[in-house]
This record gives structure tokens, C-alpha cells and sequence, in this order.
């Protein structure tokens, strides 16, 4: 198997890399945190200016013609990194449905400033009731003048409470795929952090109107895309995880060198010993099967979906281990705000409920 | 969800005032002299009823101590006020360098006249922002044979010149832990506890009881069947949870293991009541208490899904109105929970030292 990156590839792994060790230490990321939206715009904008922001997108839309392979390696170093900043909700899922249904007009009106870092945007694909199951949507469209009128409820939107672009999915004919400016008249939306440092929102349209401009592809598209879009996000947080994963494991070995208790470094009790043992061959594990389902993702091969399931499956029960077990070794230190390993493990946490957690995909496994 | 202090203080009142804050001390310190048996009745019944826990710091730790070694003049002066909740104390172990390794502890007391002056810093001190006293282990000798042997255990009033309390906030964004530093605190020797170089036999006698104290498996039997309750209907529309049949397999697993906590617990409690002493059997209360406190945790989690993300702080207390929360139920804090309870199996010794602990002394290697 040939593993090797090409030009391209091995140039953004390493600029992403650079960017993550020389500009985003753990303080910076926690005032990215802290700021007003959850996020850092100067960095953003940097982000925009290195093109990463551009990375899957056609040359036609201005974009590098990334794929998954581009993004995973982006992903994985923002996971090292912990980096906060929207590019999950923006690029990879709104970007991903406006990539794949949006008309010129649409895109010139809503993925050029996405892409230039003025517009932000988020994909609503939960609702209330739904959990995992995407295709559960209550949110209605009806045909209303030259237009449609939208009614229901999103859930946990991602990025939601500072999108000025909400794609909306609602049943009609099928599942059709809505541009809403969230500040059209009936969006309501309660904005709040999320345990991850990032931020979300519950939205409700309320006999909200849009009109003939607003459908994304043709009526009954949605669910087909949305699948597509939520399984490129998969890998991209997968890859993420695995770069948190690596990040955990190499900070537990380190500092089981040099903690010191009972006069000798507590990383030379064996007990200690097998379990980063462990978390390494977690995290090695978690990154094969991570190559193997981001390759197969690119080949579109058959077995590309059940390759995003394992995945997910994996980073779900691994991340997880890893996560505790890293808290635990630093004992106290694992437990403080004021380190990073616990922002790394509450990321991993939530990575874990994205999506469908590990037993929904293993469920989509065993079918 | 935490209480203030003034909740706290205000529910533990309410426990006096029923004679019943002593639950676990001797009527002549004005306790219930209850037995084993009564004091686990009693502490199930509150898991049951869904009451807050009582702060150990005062009640279960260092009014026990006081009245075990103290002086007579300690016990009048300090177990009143313990016994009605006016005085909130909070406990010095650790320290930055010693956490696992307690003996190593650094903190000096050094003997001035009829005072000690302490030096030193203590750190991931529960609640010592409320609290009026510290208890600490101090090392008021460096020459003893035994490093346990030259530490003692001394009560600090916190409003002495030159303490001071940073907080320290957890993963999770709460507020319960500090570091509390001492620069030449000047302590009356009155207030010292026992004989001085004692406090490491003292302090370890309090740990035993934080050990057996802590395996809770009445209150994580009482989450567990919340949650089973939440399980089972439908929550904003969707499907119960308890369609789910891997999901409810789950909750099945950590009940049996739960069961099984609970005889454990009950083969301790007749050891002790026909006069034998507990058995190799009670070692394993503490580290598999939290195991399973921490497995009902990732099923709170789990049941959550995508309302594990919101971290909305103001709703973390009890009076918050319900209709306002994001999430419902077992939802609306589980991933901060989560977080703040993987503290569990790291203090009162960690899970990794009561393994060492019973391997070397139940298992004999
Ligand atoms: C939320 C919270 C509240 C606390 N409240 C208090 C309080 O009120 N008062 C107080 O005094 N202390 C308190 N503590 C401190 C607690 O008791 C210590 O954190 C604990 O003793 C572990 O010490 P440490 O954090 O220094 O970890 P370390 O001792 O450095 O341990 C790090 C890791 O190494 C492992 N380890 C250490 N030695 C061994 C060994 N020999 N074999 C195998 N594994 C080993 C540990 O289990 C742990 O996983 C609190 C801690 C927390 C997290």
C-alpha cells in the first residue's frame, strides 16, 4: 500500500502543522474560546488567507479541489492543536451541501463570503426528537406564493448562534434543503456554549418565508445529501479525534516521566505502564482505520460507508478510553480548567455524540 | 446539582434539628449512637429520598477525629459547632508535590513559643472557599526515622493572617476546589490534634472511613432507576429510549454489578455486627463505588445524545425553572457531570493506589 502524500498534500499537512505549534498554543485556544462567538475572527481570517478555508471546494468555486484525504490531514492537526474555530460547521457541513446542490447564483450569494471568512453559516441536520436518525424531520415547507413558508424545530445547531446563513432541512416532497438568513422574520434562536468551548443553538421558525431562491437543488435532494455531507463530516471529526488522541497519549508519557511520587517518576509503575500502552495502541489502531476509511471515501469505493461507521464506532469507544485514561494519569492536573488535557478530553467527548455514537454505528454495522 | 452553601447549610440545619447530623457519632457528643446497621438504613434512605449528601468535611472527618484524639478543650469548642453546621471546615492533605504519595508532604509547622508557624501549600482543597477551619497534616519534624512519623495534625482557622484560598476550577467550570497557601500563619499549639507526629495515624484512620464511605451505591441505584424512568417515555416526541434494546442491555449490566455492590456492602456490615472485622470483601467498596457512579455517568451521557453539548451553567442549580432548561431530565447536566465525576476515582485515593493497597495487604503480593 502506498501511503505517501503527494506535493500538495505533504505542503498543507505542514503549514497546518506549523500553524498549530508556532501560533495556536493552549492559551490562545482558550481565548478563542472565550471570545464574544466562540471563536478568534482574526484567526479565522488567517485561515481564509492560507486557503484552508477554500481546501474542498472546485477551482470553479474558488476553491483547491481538496478531498477527503486534504481535509482528514487538516483535521488531524487541528485536533493536536484543539482549535475551535468553526471550520467543521462552515466548510465541511454547510459548505458541504452548498458544494454538492447550490445553483451559481446561490453559491456567488452564499459560499464565495463563506469561503472569504464573511459569512458564517451552519447546518441544522438535528431536530428535537430526532437523535442520530437524520431522516426524522418534522420541519415542514409549504409552497406559499413564489416561495415556500417553513415551520418547525432545530436542535444543537452547530455554529447556529452566529450564522448569518442556516441551512434548513424540511419535509416536502421528500426531504428538500433550505438557505434561511437567520435574520428573516420567524427565526428565533437561543445561543449558548457547548461543553467543547464551541457554541450552538436551539432554532425555531415560526411560518418563516422564503422565497423561490431559497430551495438548494431540487426538491426531494435533501436526504441524499445530507448522508453524503454528515459522512465527510464523520471523517473530518475522526480525524480530529485521532489527532486529540495522539496529542493525549504523547502528554500522559511525558508527564508520567517527570510527575514524581514515592521518590520515582510515576511512569515506571507497570500498572501505569500497560495502560499507556494502551492508549497508544488505541490511538494507532484509531489512526489505521482512520487511513483506511478516508481512502476509501476518496476511491468512492463500495465499502466506503461502512468504512465511515467503523470509524466513527472506533473513535467512539477508543477516544473515550483514551480520554479517561489520560485525565486519570495526571490525577488532579487532569481535573483543572487551567490545563489542557481535560479541554482535549471534553472535545473527544463530544466528538463521540456526534453523529451517531459508537453503538448507533455499530448497529449500522451489524445490518 | 451543587447547592450553595447557604442551601446546604440550610439542609444540613434541618438534619439537626432532627437530632439526626450526628447520625454517625456517639450520643455523648450528641449523635444517635445508631449502629452500623441504623447508619446504613438511615444513608439509604436519604439516597432514596433523593437528599443532598452531607459535606463529610465537618461531620464524617474531623468532628470524628476531634472526639477520637482530641483534647477535652477541642471537643467543647469545636464539635458544637461542627454538630450544627455554624463552623464549615475543609481538609488539607495534598499538596503540589504530594497526591498519591501524602507522606512526602511538605507543608511546616515550626514551633515558635506557644504557637506554630505554618509555611507551606495545600491544593485541590474542596469548598475551603466557605470553609471557616482547615484541617491540615503538617510536618512539625524532618528527623524522624519514618517520613510519617514527623507529621502532625493541626486545625487552622482560615481567617488567620497570612492564609489565602485561589480557586481552582474544575474541567467541567465549576468552582469546589482551591489552593490554599500558608505564609507564616502563626497557629496556637491548642490547636494542635493528639500528640504531635501522630497526625499520619489519625489522618489514616479518617482515610479508611473516606474509602468505605464512598462506594454510594444507594444514590447511583437511585440515578440509575431516573434514569430508567426517563428511558422509558418519550422525550420531546421522539421514540423512548427504551426501544433501544443495547441501550436498556446497558443499563441492565451496571444494575447487576450494582447489586452486586450492595451485598458486598451488606457481608461487610454483618462482619462488623457479629463483631468480626470487616472482611478482605469491604477493600473493594470505594474503587468500585465510583466505577460504577462513573459507568452510570457515560449512560446519562449516552441517553443524551446531542443535548450533552450544551453547557448552559445558570441551569446547573436545582431551582432553575424546567421549562427553561436546554435538555430535559437526566439530559440537562450530564456531560458536565461526566466531567466533574471522573474526579471519583482519582481522590481519597486514587483507584490505582487502592488496587496497590489491596494487592499488598488482601492478596499478600
Ligand atoms: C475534585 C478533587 C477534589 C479533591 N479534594 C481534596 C480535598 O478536599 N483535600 C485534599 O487534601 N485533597 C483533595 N483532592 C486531592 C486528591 O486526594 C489527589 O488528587 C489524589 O490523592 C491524587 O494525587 P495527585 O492528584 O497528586 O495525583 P498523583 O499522585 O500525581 O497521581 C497521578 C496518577 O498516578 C497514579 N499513581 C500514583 N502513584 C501510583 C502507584 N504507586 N501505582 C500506580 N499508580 C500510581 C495515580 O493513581 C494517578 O492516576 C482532591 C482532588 C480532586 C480531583
Amino acid at each position: 500500500m502506498d501511503f505517501s502524500l503527494n506535493e500538495f498534500q505533504a505542503m498543507l499537512s505542514d503549514s497546518v502543522a506549523k500553524f498549530v505549534s508556532n501560533e495556536y498554543d493552549f492559551e490562545t485556544r482558550q481565548a478563542s474560546a472565550a471570545a464574544p462567538r466562540g471563536f478568534n475572527d482574526a484567526i479565522w481570517q488567517n485561515f481564509c488567507d492560507l486557503g484552508w478555508t477554500a481546501l474542498p471546494f472546485s477551482e470553479a468555486e474558488g476553491g483547491l479541489d481538496g478531498g477527503p484525504i486534504e481535509t482528514m490531514l487538516l483535521m488531524q492537526h487541528f485536533g493536536r492543536g484543539l482549535v475551535v474555530e468553526p471550520y467543521l460547521a462552515n466548510i465541511v457541513l454547510a459548505g458541504g451541501v452548498l458544494r454538492r446542490l447550490a445553483s451559481d447564483t446561490q453559491k456567488s450569494r452564499w459560499l464565495a463570503p463563506i469561503i472569504a471568512g464573511e459569512l458564517q453559516a451552519a447546518l441544522a441536520f438535528a431536530e428535537p426528537q430526532s437523535r442520530y436518525d437524520i431522516g426524522d424531520i418534522g420541519t415542514t415547507a409549504t409552497r406559499d406564493a413564489d416561495g415556500w413558508l417553513i415551520n418547525g424545530s432545530k436542535a444543537v445547531v452547530l455554529n447556529g448562534g452566529n450564522a448569518e446563513l442556516l441551512i434548513i432541512p424540511a419535509v416536502l416532497d421528500g426531504v428538500s434543503l433550505f438557505a434561511v438568513a437567520a435574520d428573516t422574520d420567524g427565526v428565533t434562536r437561543r445561543r449558548y456554549s457547548t461543553v467543547d468551548g464551541a457554541t450552538a443553538a436551539e432554532i425555531t421558525l415560526r411560518n418563516v418565508r422564503v422565497d423561490s431562491g431559497a430551495l438548494l437543488g431540487t426538491a426531494g435532494d435533501g436526504l441524499a445529501t445530507l448522508e453524503a455531507v454528515l459522512d465527510e463530516a464523520i471523517l473530518a471529526v475522526c480525524a480530529e479525534g485521532v489527532g486529540i488522541m495522539q496529542a493525549l497519549t504523547e502528554k500522559t508519557v511525558e508527564y508520567s516521566k517527570n510527575r514524581v511520587q514515592f521518590g520515582v517518576p510515576i511512569g515506571s509503575f507497570q500498572a501505569l505502564q500497560h495502560r499507556m500502552v494502551d492508549m497508544f495502541t488505541a490511538t494507532e489502531q484509531s489512526y489505521s482505520l482512520l487511513l483506511w476509511a478516508t481512502m476509501a471515501s476518496a476511491a468512492a469505493a463500495d465499502d466506503a460507508k461502512r468504512a465511515v461507521s467503523a470509524i466513527k464506532y472506533q473513535i467512539g469507544t477508543a477516544g473515550k478510553r483514551v480520554g479517561q485514561e489520560a485525565v486519570q494519569l495526571h490525577g488532579g492536573m487532569g481535573m483543572s480548567w487551567e490545563f489542557d488535557v481535560g479541554h482535549y478530553f471534553k472535545r473527544l467527548t463530544v466528538i463521540g455524540q456526534l453523529f451517531g455514537n459508537a453503538d448507533w454505528h455499530l448497529d449500522r454495522l451489524a445490518q | 446539582m451543587p447547592l450553595s452553601r447557604e442551601h446546604q447549610q440550610r439542609f444540613q440545619k434541618a438534619l439537626y434539628a432532627r437530632g439526626w447530623a450526628g447520625y454517625n457519632w456517639p450520643v455523648e457528643y450528641g449523635g444517635t449512637g445508631w449502629s452500623l446497621v441504623q447508619k446504613y438504613l438511615f444513608q439509604k434512605e436519604m439516597a432514596d429520598a433523593n437528599m443532598p449528601a452531607i459535606v463529610p468535611f465537618g461531620l464524617g472527618m474531623v468532628g470524628p477525629i476531634i472526639y477520637t484524639y482530641g483534647s477535652a478543650e477541642q471537643k467543647q469548642r469545636f464539635l458544637p459547632d461542627i454538630l450544627a453546621s455554624n463552623t464549615w471546615w475543609c481538609q488539607g492533605y495534598s499538596e503540589p508535590g504530594s497526591g498519591s504519595d501524602l507522606a512526602s508532604l511538605k507543608t511546616r509547622a515550626e514551633r515558635d513559643g506557644d504557637h506554630y508557624i505554618v509555611n507551606g501549600t495545600k491544593t485541590w482543597t474542596t469548598l475551603a472557599q466557605h470553609a471557616d477551619w482547615i484541617f491540615c497534616l503538617v510536618r512539625t519534624s524532618s528527623d524522624s526515622a519514618r517520613r510519617q512519623d514527623g507529621i502532625s495534625f493541626l486545625l487552622v482557622d482560615m481567617a488567620t493572617p497570612g492564609v489565602s484560598v485561589r480557586p481552582i476550577i474544575t474541567i467541567d467550570g465549576s468552582h469546589e476546589i482551591n489552593e490554599v497557601h500558608f505564609d507564616a500563619v502563626r497557629v496556637p499549639r491548642d490547636n494542635l490534634v493528639g500528640e504531635e507526629g501522630k497526625g499520619w495515624t489519625y489522618g489514616k484512620v479518617l482515610l479508611q472511613h473516606e474509602r468505605t464511605g464512598t462506594a454510594g451505591v444507594a444514590r447511583t441505584q437511585y440515578r440509575l432507576r431516573e434514569l430508567r424512568a426517563q428511558a422509558g417515555r418519550s422525550v420531546r416526541g421522539a421514540a423512548p429510549l427504551s426501544n433501544d434494546a443495547n441501550f436498556m442491555r446497558k443499563i441492565a449490566a451496571v444494575e447487576v454489578e450494582l447489586k452486586a455492590l450492595e451485598y458486598t456492602e451488606l457481608r461487610t456490615l454483618a462482619a462488623v455486627t457479629s463483631g468480626k472485622a470487616p472482611g478482605a470483601e469491604s477493600s473493594i467498596l470505594k474503587f468500585k463505588g465510583t466505577e460504577l457512579q462513573q459507568a452510570v455517568d457515560e449512560l446519562y451521557l449516552e441517553a443524551a445524545g446531542y443535548y450533552a453539548l450544551p453547557y448552559v451553567p445558570e441551569q446547573y442549580v436545582y431551582d432553575f425553572p424546567d421549562q427553561d432548561r436546554v435538555g430535559e431530565g437526566v439530559e440537562t447536566d450530564a456531560a458536565p457531570r461526566y466531567f466533574n465525576f471522573r474526579k471519583a476515582s482519582i481522590y481519597g485515593g486514587s483507584n490505582e493506589i487502592q488496587k496497590n493497597i489491596i494487592a499488598k495487604h488482601v492478596l499478600g503480593l
